[in-house]
């Protein structure tokens, strides 16, 4: 489960905390320039193309558990070894307030399982302040991150559709593939309101882009992550390639605790806990980039207090931890008549939706200021723990041709039957919108915790405010307008105002940023424009951490184009002798 | 083999199934023939589970009386075997152990559906005749016209549904049933023609146009410099 280490270096020019997005990108990016660099990666060693850890192209009863998620959250057969809860390291919540976690302990963090949902923002996304008034502008703009959306578009791999649309920024894209059928009745029903149903944008190879990736071949998996590595993840398609460079050493099982400060209070290293012995250790750079998960390279930094930082590392602004938010989300379900007693084909497809809906209405004229998206699914996957529940609620739906509905419940031949006629009859749709950051949303070191290495921990602070809320509520009304617009009954009842509308808990939606936020003025912003520390030269973040605001679309593919970015700076430092 | 030596065998990954693990102390414990899957688990994990698959949770009496269930909700058909042909019981027997919110409700609902059988026929349900058991699964089985005394019972009987209905289904033969026919390398090319016009939809003129075409999949992507992807 580790990387054997042939020669380990005394000092490397740049140490990166954290394999997954951000970490990978910068790490590839840095050994193409020449550097030396050490990847810290808490996790063990995982790549899908090896049998011992392959879940891809399992069947459902190869799981004692069916596919059930009860240990792991999305699902016996996901590839992610983490969770909302991981043993022995815990996080806590203060007032009362909620927030909750995902991490994934692993090389290639969380891009192992993610939805692959690759969108950039668009120019007003970067500008939000402008437009509403409310949080802050970033101090880049799309044009200086466009470059490198479409480097990242031609590395790794994005199918889409060129629409034109002003603030869904069109990319170097793959083909897409055809809707299926629950999806074109979506496109139905959304068209009769004006509402945009549009291919998909997912990082996934519908086209080969090179030799050493294959094509996707429909297994519809890829949160199981794949063996041909067709789909993104940085393990196989950012660390692997580094690690060709030959000057790239990549320790797992290496639990990062602090930054290493000089005397002069530069970064000099970090130092980390390897799991294996539990033996503290320390690795010496010229450089320290941070790409362990916004929430965790905020930990870091805050738990790397020394004289010339007194309040943690990079925080004389008291600004790290703070404006840490999260998308929004909410979801409804529906039952699709015209979708029962399906004609059986294979319908798997690609690892995720073929379409979606961006935002498409104008804030000026709506009660909350910010937009989300809309994300769609369905259809006939394979079974899996879960499939034939709800019998006792569900059944009454089924008609027979006389239009007469079976009664709920029920035993044998019959109920038997109808599990069969159901099949693939469900549709849902969820909505992911932006959040308003709030200075008083954040996490901090919680003084009474640590967590089984003897690393202080996180305590969190979170909660929605009414902007949020709103919107919340108004996904709900275009859900039941475009699910009624299909043809589609209505399952569950809309939810009120008493569950803020359903609007799930903050982290639910794991796009959290904001942590260590980039600006111009030191006073009020952790990073500058390039990710570097206001407080010190020599240090980094590369993750969801500087993020100034998430737009309404998912955040992995702006971490990948601005690590690049930042990764591009630090190369240019070492060419300057700055660093 | 000692136990501590199997578990470092397990974990290293290199496992078939139908493995043999000693439960506890070599001497005073038989040993264990445990059938431990393989895919793709992390050693926390196979420890777990080897743990759990070596324990026995239900009474030699409730697994009949979860045997005759089963059966009574997923049966043989033209189709397909029935829920025991499946093995539901031992996916149940797992998920008592694997997931333990399950076990007051079944093992208490084993005891109400018993209580109710002997209140009525003074026999515990497995003892009661076939008709007899059915008169009592007719008042728990229909949720909508089950009368309020009923209410433990159906609740029970939901749950039994529920675990019997997705064992089955999502066992081999019950994949075979529903005639899925995935999870194997595939041309996504768009729903059949056939069944768009069943369901009065088609494919418009931009969709097909933008949509991948099954026959460049291979061939290396490149594009202008304004990102256009160059079709051939
Ligand atoms: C189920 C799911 C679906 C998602 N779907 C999408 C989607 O469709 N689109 C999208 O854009 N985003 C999606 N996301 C979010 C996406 O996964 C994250 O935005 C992205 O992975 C963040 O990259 P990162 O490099 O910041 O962190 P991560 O990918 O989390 O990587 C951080 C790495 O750092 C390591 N690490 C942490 N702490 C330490 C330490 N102290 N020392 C050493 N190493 C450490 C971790 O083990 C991990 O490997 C999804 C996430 C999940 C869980
Ligand atoms: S859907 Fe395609 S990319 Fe995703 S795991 Fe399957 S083959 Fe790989």
């Amino acid at each position: 489960m580790s990387f054997e280490i042939k020669n380990p270096k005394d000092k490397y020019d740049v140490v990166i905390v954290g394999s997954g997005a951000g970490g990978g990108m910068t790490a590839l990016i840095l050994a193409e320039a020449g550097l030396s660099v050490a990847v810290m990666e808490a996790g063990g060693d995982f790549d899908p193309a090896k049998e011992e850890y392959r879940t891809q192209m399992r069947w459902p009863w190869e799981s004692p558990r069916r596919g059930a998620a009860i240990h792991r959250p999305f699902g016996d057969f996901d590839a992610a070894w983490g969770g909302w809860e991981i043993d022995g390291e815990p996080y806590t919540r203060k007032n009362g307030t909620s927030f909750d976690w995902f991490r994934s302990r692993m090389l290639g963090g969380r891009t192992n399982h993610w939805g692959r949902i690759s969108l950039r923002f668009g120019p007003k996304d970067f500008k939000r302040k402008d437009q509403d008034g409310l949080g802050d502008n970033w101090p880049i703009s799309y044009e200086d991150v466009k470059p490198y959306y479409d480097k990242v578009d031609k590395l790794i791999g994005v199918f889409g559709s060129k629409e034109g649309m002003e603030n869904e920024p069109d990319g170097f894209f793959l083909p897409p593939p055809k809707p299926r059928l629950h999806e074109l009745y979506v496109k139905k029903g959304a068209a009769k309101l004006n509402i945009p149903v549009i291919p998909s944008r997912l990082s996934i190879l519908t086209r080969k882009i090179n030799n050493d990736r294959g094509v996707c071949f429909f297994c519809a998996q890829c949160n199981r992550a794949c063996q041909v590595y067709a789909d993104f993840s940085s393990s196989t398609c950012l660390i692997k390639p580094a690690m060709k460079q030959g000057t790239v050493d990549v320790y797992t099982n290496a639990m990062v605790r602090e930054v290493l400060t000089d005397n002069e209070g530069k970064a000099a290293g970090v130092a980390y806990i390897d799991k294996k012995d539990l033996s503290d250790k320390r690795i010496m750079a010229r450089a320290v980039v941070l790409a362990a998960s916004a929430c965790e390279s905020a930990r870091i930094l805050l738990n790397s207090r020394s004289k010339y930082h007194p309040d943690g590392l990079a925080n004389s602004s008291g600004m790290v931890g703070r404006y840490l938010h999260d998308s929004t989300g909410t979801d409804r379900m529906g039952f699709m008549p015209a979708l029962t007693d399906r004609d059986i084909y294979n319908e798997d497809g690609v690892g995720g939706l073929h379409v979606y809906t961006p935002w498409w209405l104008d804030n000026k004229k709506l009660d909350f200021p910010r937009g989300y998206h809309i994300e769609y699914w369905g259809g006939m996957g394979m079974p899996s723990y879960g499939f034939g529940f709800n019998m006792d609620t569900m059944r009454k739906y089924l008609t027979d041709n006389l239009g007469n509905p079976s009664p709920n419940g029920g035993y044998g031949k019959a109920l038997k039957n109808d599990i069969r006629r159901i099949r693939g009859a469900m549709v849902g749709m969820s909505g992911r919108g932006e959040s308003v950051p709030q200075y008083d949303n954040y996490c901090e070191i919680d003084p009474n915790t640590v967590d089984k290495y003897g690393i202080p921990v996180l305590r969190f602070h979170y909660k929605w405010t009414d902007y949020e809320v709103r919107q919340a509520r108004h996904m709900h009304d275009t859900f039941e307008e475009i699910l009624t617009g299909m043809g589609a009954v209505l399952l569950g009842t809309k939810p009120t105002a008493e569950t803020q509308y359903g609007l799930l808990a903050p982290g639910r939606i794991i796009h959290e940023v904001g942590t260590t936020r980039m600006g111009d003025d030191p006073k009020k912003s952790v990073l500058n424009r390039y990710a570097q520390a206001h407080d010190c030269s020599n240090l980094f973040v590369t993750d969801g951490g500087p993020f100034v605001s998430q737009a309404d679309k998912n955040p992995t593919w702006t971490i990948l184009a601005l690590a690049w970015r930042t990764s591009d700076y630090i190369v240019e430092q070492f060419k300057q002798k700055n660093i | 083999m000692d136990r501590r030596e199997n578990l470092k065998w397990l974990i290293s990954g290199s496992l078939a199934t139908g493995f043999l693990i000693t439960t506890g102390c070599k001497e005073t414990s038989p040993e264990v023939a445990v059938s431990l899957p393989a895919y793709g688990r992390t050693p926390e994990e196979t420890l777990h589970d080897s743990k759990i698959m070596a324990e026995q949770f239900f009474t030699e009496k409730e697994r009949k009386t979860i045997e005759i269930l089963c059966d009574i909700i997923i049966p043989a058909d033209e189709k397909s075997g029935s829920a025991t042909d499946a093995g539901v019981p031992d996916f149940i027997e797992f998920m008592m152990k694997d997931y333990p919110q399950f076990q007051l409700p079944v093992r208490g609902g084993l005891m109400w559906l018993n209580n109710e059988c002997s209140k009525r026929f003074g026999k515990e349900f497995i003892d009661c005749s076939e008709s007899d058991r059915m008169l009592v699964i007719e008042d728990i089985a229909w949720p909508d016209n089950a009368s309020p005394e009923m209410s433990q019972g159906v609740k029970f009987f939901n749950l039994m549904r529920n675990l019997t209905a997705t064992g089955f289904f999502t066992s081999e033969m019950g994949i075979k049933d529903l005639g899925y026919v995935g999870n194997r390398p595939n041309e996504w090319d768009g729903v059949p023609e056939e069944v768009l016009k069943k369901h009065g939809l088609s494919y418009d003129a931009r969709t097909l146009e933008v949509c991948l075409k099954m026959e460049e999949r291979n061939k290396i992507a490149a594009w202008d410099e304004y990102g256009n992807l160059i079709r051939t």
